[in-house]
């Protein structure tokens, strides 16, 4: 492969792709789930246990100072990495799910009324479609889907058409956990934005395969989550534009996120505590910076490009597979691929790829509607990341050879 | 045949396999040439919803015996069913209910009765037990 990175040396920094599974060596290529941790990043954690543990914000000691600069640096580098204008327009929360959560609860309350609508894609994972059901029942909203081609591109005509002066929002995919497909999200932004409509973007598939600039996307909320970016679980995004998280209510309530509390009346934080209630994960959010410094040392561009590569050769060396079918051939497509091998059951197939060393997920991913859109139950999913290699993506076309024999 | 004979048949079976894949080839032929559920019997009622596969278990009794057929969508599953059958169809509710299935940890298949698989394989022994409990109570 044609790349500047020395992916030995990368593979070095993350120890357990070094490990064996029912003696064979590992093949991980389950990172749209969740990617490895590098050395550095666990060396963070335990750091900051070590070091510098003291809860943040409300001590006057020492330590206490030092890990709340460290959290709030953390908050910096996040605000750097997505190119966010203002350090406060980072909310840490738990993970993708929470963030959207938080946006349908504390937006939909705000400003959705019964017969509003939400705009979603096809495509959407349960995270993005579940909270906005809950609104749904909470409020009367109406969420409406648009579809993609048989290729998995968004039909970008159908989305203009599903806009309507009741649209309130438009939640979207930035990369497609399933089909792999790159969203045009700085289109469907510039296109609510023509009709006043804000924009959030689940960014948990993009941020550690691509360079993100939330400002150049003119997101109004992007989110996402450590644990897919070599960082920690437990620990994600929410960057929201400054003008909409000051026109929002709180999510929870807490220590943290108060001015002032008497039981008659509690006034709340600044932005960002307002929506950090609770004492905040202190050690993720170091963590989560350090997986950001370690991705910036080779570039998002080269992590990128890199792995459109072992895309570009897996695809080719799995279509050589008699009855193989790629579910999601976009276009523009990120290191996803989902398939299966005729009508050979993805729970077989990922069984005995399982005991050939080759960790690859299946099922619905956590996309049931997706699922029937396509009339199938469930795919095989190998997703790749940059420490992958050529190597392992022989071994997998090997096996999934060997596998579809048996059938 | 009893309960136990039959399990040992099935370890006695697996002990010629020295790896894995000679194993799964063969629950792979079992799934195959396992009879398949009486389509009315597939209702969303004798469906034991796993996460990755589906497996219809349909029970029916004869002159005090319980009679099993079952179906699953993914063939190991089908195989691994065709194994249950064998051991624990044809016997009476008391005989189901004292069963122990060890036979599925000797030749290796323990995995698959971990919940953490999501198969629908564990819920699919506790729903052999329950329709054994069910017949047991009617008599």
């Amino acid at each position: 492969m044609d790349t500047t990175l020395d992916i030995a040396a990368i593979r070095a920094d993350f120890p357990i792709l070094s490990r064996t599974v029912y003696d064979r060596p590992l093949v991980y290529f389950d990172n749209a789930a969740t990617s490895q941790k590098p050395r550095c990043v666990v060396e963070a954690i335990e750091t900051v246990y070590y070091n510098q543990n003291a809860n943040i914000h409300r001590g006057v000691h020492y330590l206490s100072q030092v890990a709340t600069e460290a959290h709030e640096e953390a908050r910096q580098t996040v605000q750097a990495f997505i190119n966010a204008a203002e350090s406060r327009e980072i909310i840490f929360t738990r993970g993708t799910t929470e963030a959207i959560n938080l946006i349908a609860t504390s937006f939909g309350e705000t400003f959705c009324n019964e017969g509003d609508e939400i705009l979603i894609t096809g495509m959407e994972h349960h995270a993005n479609i579940v909270p906005w059901q809950l609104l749904r029942d909470r409020k009367g909203i109406v969420l409406k889907v648009v579809p993609f081609n048989e290729r998995g591109e968004l039909d970008m005509e159908a989305f203009s058409k599903s806009i309507s002066p009741k649209t309130k929002l438009v939640s979207v995919a930035h990369i497609s956990n399933v089909l792999g497909t790159v969203n045009p999200v700085a289109k469907i932004i510039a296109e609510a934005h023509a009709h006043n409509i804000p924009v959030l973007v689940d960014g948990a598939q993009a941020v550690s395969h691509m360079p993100v600039d939330v400002q150049a996307l003119d997101a109004d909320f992007y989110v996402f989550s450590g644990h897919k970016m070599y960082g920690p679980n437990g620990i994600g995004v929410l960057y929201g534009k400054e003008k909409w998280l000051e026109q929002l209510p709180p999510y929870h309530g807490g220590g943290e996120m108060i001015a002032t509390v008497t039981y008659e009346k509690t006034t709340y934080a600044e932005l960002p505590f307002k929506f950090e209630a609770g004492t905040p994960d202190y050690v993720g959010s170091v963590a989560l910076a350090e997986a950001i410094r370690y991705m910036q040392k080779f570039g998002l561009k080269a992590i990128g490009d890199y792995e459109h590569q072992l895309l570009q050769y897996a695809t080719e060396q799995l279509m050589k597979i008699d009855g193989m079918r790629i579910f999601g051939t976009a276009a523009e497509k990120a290191s996803v691929i989902s398939f299966l091998v005729r009508d050979i059951h993805h729970f077989d197939m990922g069984t005995l790829l399982d005991k050939l060393g080759i960790a690859v997920r299946t099922g619905h991913h956590c996309a049931m509607p997706l699922m029937h859109t396509l009339g199938i139950e469930g795919t095989i999913r190998a997703s790749f990341a940059f420490y992958n290699t050529k190597e392992e993506i022989d071994a997998l076309v090997a096996a999934v050879d060997r596998v579809q024999k048996m059938f | 045949m009893t309960i136990n004979e039959a399990q040992d048949q099935v370890i006695e079976e697996f002990s010629e396999f020295s790896d894995w894949m000679d194993k799964y080839a063969y629950l792979i032929d079992l799934g195959n040439s396992l009879d398949p559920i009486d389509e009315k019997a597939k209702i969303p009622q004798n469906l034991i919803e796993g996460c990755q596969s589906r497996v219809w278990l349909d029970a029916a009794e004869q002159e005090g015996k319980v009679v099993f057929t079952a179906e699953s969508d993914a063939v190991i599953v089908k195989g691994i069913i065709s194994l249950l059958i064998r051991v624990m169809s044809g016997h009476t509710p008391d005989e189901i209910l004292e069963a122990d299935l060890y036979f599925i940890d000797q030749i290796g298949l323990k995995e698959h009765l971990s919940p953490t698989r999501a198969n629908g394989l564990l819920s699919m022994v506790k729903q052999i037990k329950l329709y054994a409990l069910a017949f047991k109570a009617k008599s």
